[in-house]
């Protein structure tokens, strides 16, 4: 099988012919907004799509669900690890909720939330924590790119991935993830240039959350914000609060309608916060204080929305339990099926290094082969 | 069906003339990217320019710039795009430029490009030929004269190939870019402008990646090498003859896979063994080509399998460098030294 017979390798999606490569054009201011955009408590909620704003809200509360069961999944070992999108959320289901089908999310280790709002099995999304895979799933099938444990390194394979379907004549927009650590790295410079210079259409979503494992923003980068970065590149750049769903989403659809209309690439800085440690195995405490995390308590965004749509009469206490009820099913499924042990197969090992394999290979495999039906006599 | 007798057979067949391994690695990349509308060559400087080397020439002009783009300057978003690319079911070609140039891509070639078939079960193999002119012997000042072999050849995951001849420039480059797995191509750019006859018919009948070749047939010791060691070989074998020496000598070609059994058939049959390469000795190929010889042919050995090898210093400058590189003399010496005696 060729790569081109992959299923959903260049699908085509031809619509209407996307405007040629071209240099930048858009007028879109490059600079961003002073203050975080924010929805939620503010005169522009009063625009909010009620069926959109109860979809954010039963995903969120999915989300935080999931982020607790997977902690818990950890502590009982059958996670090596888990970092925790708790606090962040919204950047997460946001950023799988502005993508159409055809669209591709190119997220970090972290991600794990944003691939399953998406669309992906919750087991197969844990498979590299659990550590029964890298991957444990078809990128092709949801058009989720691998979860990139190296920082930054995915971006460049977003801004790839959306010029070759520019090429191809398909208006397919990528959208990447990465935290405030990575925006350090040069992938990530090398890829905001790219894809300005090509006018690729992606999207780069900063999650802004505070820490790079413990060193904080201050230390990371000298910029008035992440989303300033943008302006050098030549590429609007917008700052958002990241616990603000409604603003997230809005942001987001916005810079992919733009991208997909052959405007180019944005940068999305998105301020929100990391509750917990950088994984389980690290301790915050050394590095930050509890007033610091009681203050972003206060600015939780599955209440944040939960109390907007309230207000609004679009959530009642009925809407709530309904939702607590659901994420507590995707819980227990979740739960079940992380508990039964993963039938491995170790032959698997020489499967999937090259297309043929090598001679070298063969060997190593027929050694592993004859160890292991030794054990079993 | 009428025969015409006006129509020499001859001419529908383009006949051998002189061309050069660059004109042929353009001829590579130009049939097929008239071939297959998948394949994008891309880099720096490949376009207008046609590539300092001017591998690429012509290309930009014939396919448009969107299949022969001229990059910003940096490797890693060259290669890190390609990746992306292919995963979108293209074919892209990335030329580095010069060898040293290359290591700002590492983190993307062994993190992601080496890996993705592996770390997706094989759903997702990335087919991307990665052009690298590599070695010295042209001049060059530092940075441009490295012959990095050993970093890619330890990456699993990797195909590492790398041709001697004209004919080979072609076919296992087009081979390369017909692959479905990453292929680092690795071009001996001192053997750029060496001529031999060639015509574009010939390479149908090169043998693939993972084969390699007697390039001369021999009995007294088998000389192993590959790229741009191998004219110096040949030279080797044929002042040889005037010490009684009857040298083979063996191409590799590919360095992975690494084509084991042509090796090990010469070696018995010689029952010694010289591997050749410009790279340093230390962790080397040379040193795993050794070890598998001594593995499989131990038997059949008169003398313990020796190197000629760079040595193990930082590539030096242009001025000294020929007191690095391999040379017939020192082939010559260490040949002169299988006359083991116990």
């Amino acid at each position: 099988m060729t790569v081109q017979e992959l299923p959903g390798a260049g699908a085509s999606h031809r619509s209407t012919p996307p405007p040629a490569w071209r240099p930048r054009t858009d007028a879109a201011p490059l600079l961003p907004d002073p203050e975080p955009y924010r929805v939620l408590g503010t005169g522009a909620a009063d625009r909010l799509d009620p069926v959109l704003m109860r979809r954010c809200y039963a995903e969120l509360v999915r989300g935080r669900r999931y982020n607790a069961q997977a902690t818990a999944l950890t502590r009982q070992g059958r996670l090596a690890v888990y970092p925790s999108t708790v606090g962040q959320e919204a950047c997460e289901i946001a950023a799988a909720l502005v993508l159409e089908e055809r669209d591709w999310l190119f997220p970090s280790y972290r991600d794990t939330l944003a691939a399953v709002a998406r669309g992906l099995d919750p087991v197969q999304a844990l498979t590299l924590l659990r550590g029964d895979w890298h991957t444990g799933y078809d990128p092709r099938e949801l058009r989720i790119a691998p979860l990139s444990t190296p920082l930054a390194t995915q971006l460049p394979h977003a801004v790839g991935l959306a010029h070759a379907a520019r090429l191809r004549g398909d208006d397919v927009v990528a959208l990447a993830m990465v935290g405030d650590g990575g925006t350090s790295e040069g992938d990530f410079h090398e890829a905001m240039n790219f894809a300005a210079v090509w006018q690729a259409p992606v999207v780069f979503l900063v999650q802004n959350n505070g820490f790079a494992i413990s060193v904080p923003l201050a230390k990371q980068s000298a910029a008035p914000t992440l989303a300033h970065k943008a302006v050098g590149y030549g590429m609007p750049g917008r700052l958002v609060d990241g616990n603000d769903v409604a603003a997230m989403h809005e942001v987001l659809s916005e810079a992919v309608r733009r991208a997909r209309a052959g405007g180019g690439p944005t940068l999305v800085e998105a301020v929100t916060y990391r509750m917990e440690a950088h994984t389980n195995a690290d301790d915050a405490t050394r590095y930050r204080g509890d007033a610091e995390v009681e203050a972003w308590k206060a600015h939780d965004p599955v209440a944040l929305l939960e109390r907007e749509l309230t207000a609004r009469g679009i959530l009642d206490e009925e809407g709530v339990r309904v939702e607590r009820e659901a994420a507590e099913e995707m819980a227990a499924a979740l739960r079940e099926a992380m508990n039964a042990d993963p039938v491995l197969d170790p032959m698997d090992l020489f499967a999937h290094v090259y297309a043929e394999q090598t001679g070298r290979l063969r060997e190593q495999a027929a050694l592993l082969r004859a160890e292991l039906e030794a054990e079993g006599e | 069906m009428t025969t015409s007798t006006t129509t020499p057979v001859a001419a529908a067949v383009p006949r051998a003339k002189p061309a050069t391994m660059a004109q042929a690695l353009t001829r590579a990349m130009r049939d097929a990217m008239a071939e297959d509308p998948t394949v994008h060559v891309m880099g720096e400087d490949v376009g207008t320019l046609g590539g300092v080397f001017r591998i690429t020439d012509g290309l930009a002009k014939e396919f448009g710039e969107d299949r022969c783009t001229d990059t910003p300057l940096a490797e890693a978003g060259i290669l890190g795009a390609a990746v992306g690319m292919a995963m979108y079911g293209l074919r892209p070609v990335v030329e580095m430029q010069f060898d040293a140039f290359a290591y700002p891509a590492f983190e993307q070639l062994i993190s992601h490009v080496a890996k993705m078939r592996n770390r997706t079960r094989g759903a997702m193999p990335l087919p991307i030929t990665i052009r690298v002119p590599y070695g010295g012997g042209i001049g060059g000042v530092e940075h441009h004269s490295d012959s990095s072999e050993a970093y890619y050849v330890a990456t699993p995951g990797l195909t590492v190939v790398t041709p001697a001849t004209v004919e080979d420039a072609y076919g296992l480059l087009r081979a390369s870019i017909a692959s479905d797995d990453p292929v680092v191509f690795l071009e001996p750019k001192r053997l750029y402008w060496a001529k031999a006859d060639w015509s574009p018919e010939a390479p149908a009948r090169v043998p693939g990646i993972g084969t390699a070749l007697v390039r001369r047939s021999g009995a007294s010791a088998t000389l192993i090498t590959y790229g741009p060691s191998l004219p110096v070989c040949l030279e080797a074998a044929e002042a040889a003859r005037e010490e009684g020496w009857d040298l083979e000598v063996v191409d590799l070609r590919s360095l992975v896979p690494f084509d084991e059994d042509t090796v090990v058939e010469s070696v018995r049959r010689t029952g010694r063994a010289v591997v050749v390469h410009e790279s340093g000795g230390f962790g080397g190929p040379g040193a795993e080509i050794a070890a598998r010889i001594t593995e499989r042919c131990f038997h059949h050995l008169e003398a313990p399998v020796l190197r000629v090898t760079g040595f193990d210093i930082p590539y030096p400058p242009p001025m000294l460098e020929k007191h690095h590189l391999p040379g017939v003399d020192r082939i010559l010496d260490t040949v002169a030294r299988l006359q083991w005696e116990n």
